[in-house]
């Protein structure tokens, strides 16, 4: 066997008999998925609940003549007791209550939900001016027609599965070059490896292919749970520029792990810095939450930080359905910053601990 | 023939050396200094190991060995000096030397939770070296029945076993061992220097660093005692005691006599009692072991010579030194 190839198994074999490990970086990213996938995934699809006080015809030939489109939104339900139909919204087991006074729908709704309230009150305005319209006896001269952006329907799923890939594969990455760094040159087996006589690249070789096979792996798992019916992810057409997107996301965050792993002295401290960079860059870089919808001082922060690239274009070409190309720019900050991080850990590097 | 900082070790067990710079010692090293800040770790080091010998360097814990050791494996820079190994150089790396020494490092540098057979196997391969040889120095060092066990789960002796194994993997000419039996118990220490011995009757040269006296004394056909960076002697084991002319200690049971009625012994230098034992100091033992025997006097009676110890005391005084 050659140098390469048994040094290569043997780390593999460290990482695969490394439980910590295992579970940290492969299934623990792949709890947080199962569980954000599962809340979030019916979110997109939650109605609005109002309560019908008395008749209300506004309302009932609106639910009869909207058919399916309305009822996919809104649902109603019937009652006689209006203090007790108030009280319901204002406990939120309901969204708004609805009375028809004459010509006058009388909407009571609660703004603890803004999102919800801000629905209840549009679509009853809706219904108000169709019924208008449709008093008037004339055809509408006016129609709207809507499209979403993603084609089909931009999912939960679609958005965690490769922000919370990104931050699994950043963990695994800068954990695994720090400490096998420091652990190396700590325990001596850097020297031990400096008198033998393999070429010291093939000893980081080694080690870089181990974490790239390992990042292919977590890929692939990621990928997979995600696409079982329950879960439902689609992937779009350019989605296997994933792949090199992973690869060179690897590289950096091999980069910065070593930058950590030749600075720090001790295993604690490089557990540490770790989890000091790694923990920040999930939050910020987009990994918990869609940074689009963050303010604007995080979404500037986020730049900094090399996960953001990773997560911008594995979501542009897994979820959102942009074209291959799309993840270039993405793909060579990536790679710039695995340059920049490997010189200046070769700069710091250090054969042993004294 | 003299070579300028040369001035000692050039007593060789086949005699004087016949010339040095054709003659490939296996080891030659002329006025190595190494410098840290204003500490002197090497200060003008210079011997010759030849080939087949058993080298050891021995003194206390930062006289400077594991750093000579260093510079001699070519793990660090030397600030001045020449070290040869095999009639070649060790720094920068040199790939045509490293296949032919085989270096054991005081740390246990293991890759972690490979079994022992993984780890030795991983070490051939560095050298080309096919797995069942590999497998074939586990046997050697009575680690077979470990084979399949995670070095992490090792006792202290097989840790050392093992990288010991790692180090002669590839059949190297020369070995370096940094102190192999440093935190062993005594059965552990033993056993592992009945390996030292087999590497070294196979013939090649080894050279060890220890602290233990009794170490050096029952493996090292020469010994160099080192003090804050300096060789302070270098001779075989028995000549080193030879030259202290130590006084020999006769040892009795506590109270056998008064410690003034001892000291009135024929031959005798002088005589304590700490308790435990009397130790009675002398030139002439046979004397006094015999005035001991006319006075019934032999309870528990041991008699010791000068050990590598008294010499080593000797040369690098007595203050207690962590």
């Amino acid at each position: 066997m050659s140098g390469f190839k048994s040094l290569s198994r043997a780390m593999f074999l460290g990482f695969l008999r490394d439980r910590g490990a295992l579970f940290f970086t492969v299934l623990f990213p792949l709890m947080f998925l199962v569980v954000f996938g599962g809340v979030f995934g019916g979110q997109t699809t939650s109605k609005v609940t109002v309560v019908q006080v008395g008749p209300a015809p506004v309302l009932e030939r609106a639910m009869a003549h909207g058919g399916g489109e309305l009822a996919k939104v809104l649902r109603v339900e019937r009652s006689d007791d209006l203090d007790g139909s108030v009280r319901k919204v204002k406990k939120g087991d309901a969204d708004a209550v609805v009375q028809q006074q004459g010509n006058t729908l009388a909407v009571r709704f609660s703004a603890a939900d803004q999102v919800k309230s801000g629905t209840v009150q549009g679509l009853m305005n809706s219904i108000v001016q169709a019924s208008n319209q449709a008093a008037s006896g004339k055809p509408p001269v006016y129609s709207l027609t809507s499209q979403r952006v993603e084609d089909e329907s931009m999912t939960a799923i679609q958005f965690f599965t490769p922000s919370l890939l990104g931050w699994a594969l950043a963990s695994a990455g800068v954990f695994g070059a720090s400490q096998t760094l420091v652990n190396w040159r700590t325990k001596g087996i850097l020297r031990r490896l400096r008198l033998s006589p393999v070429p010291i690249p093939t000893v980081f070789g080694a080690r870089v292919a181990v974490s790239l096979v390992v990042a292919m792996v977590q890929l692939a798992l990621f990928l997979g749970v995600a696409q079982l019916p329950f879960f439902g992810l689609q992937l779009r057409d350019a989605w296997w520029m994933a792949i090199p997107l992973v690869l060179s996301g690897v590289l950096a965050f091999l980069a910065i792990g070593m930058v950590i792993g030749a600075w720090a002295k001790t295993q604690e401290t490089a557990q540490t810095v770790t989890q000091a960079v790694v923990l920040p860059m999930a939050f910020l870089g987009g990994s918990f939450f869609p940074l689009d919808a963050s303010p604007t001082w995080m979404r500037t922060l986020s730049y900094i930080f090399p996960l953001r690239y990773l997560n911008e274009g594995m979501l542009n070409v897994m979820g959102r359905g942009l074209g291959p190309a799309s993840a270039l720019p993405q793909i060579a900050i990536l790679l710039g910053v695995a340059v920049v991080g490997a010189l200046v850990a070769a700069r710091l590097f250090r054969w042993d601990s004294a | 023939m003299e070579i300028p900082g040369s001035t000692r070790g050039r007593v060789f067990r086949g005699g004087p050396v016949p010339s040095v710079r054709i003659m490939a010692h296996t080891i030659s090293v002329h006025g190595l200094r190494k410098r840290y800040g204003r500490v002197r770790a090497v200060d003008d080091v210079a011997f010759e190991v030849g080939s087949g010998e058993f080298f050891g360097i021995l003194g206390p814990n930062g006289a400077g060995k594991t750093t000579l050791l260093e510079i001699i494996e070519g793990l660090r820079e030397a600030d001045e000096g020449e070290v040869s190994l095999l009639g070649l150089s060790p720094w920068p790396r040199n790939h045509a030397l490293l296949p032919r020494i085989g270096v054991q490092l005081q740390a246990s540098s293991f890759f972690e939770r490979l079994t022992a057979r993984e780890q030795l196997r991983t070490f051939g391969s560095l050298y080309g070296v096919p797995g069942q040889k590999a497998d074939a120095m586990l046997e050697e060092v009575g680690l077979t029945d470990k084979a399949d066990v995670r070095v992490e789960k090792l006792s202290g002796g097989q840790a050392q076993r093992l990288s010991i194994a790692c180090a002669l993997v590839h059949d190297p000419e020369l070995v370096f061992l940094d102190e192999p039996t440093a935190a062993l118990d005594p059965q552990a220490r033993r056993n592992l220097w009945d390996v030292l011995r087999r590497i070294n009757t196979e013939g090649r040269t080894v050279v060890l660093t220890t602290h233990y006296m009794d170490e050096a004394e029952a493996l090292c056909d020469r010994v160099a005692i080192m003090d804050a960076g300096r060789i302070l002697r270098l001779d075989p084991p028995a000549a080193l005691v030879r030259g202290l002319d130590a006084p020999t200690r006769i040892s009795v049971a506590a109270g056998t006599l008064a410690p003034a009625e001892a000291r009135a012994l024929p031959g005798a230098d002088d005589a304590a009692d700490d308790g435990v034992s009397l130790v009675i100091s002398t030139r002439d033992p046979s004397a006094v072991v015999a005035a001991l025997s006319a006075k019934d006097a032999l309870t528990g009676v041991r008699i010791q010579g000068a050990t590598l110890e008294d010499v080593f005391l000797d040369l690098t005084g007595r203050e207690y030194r962590a």
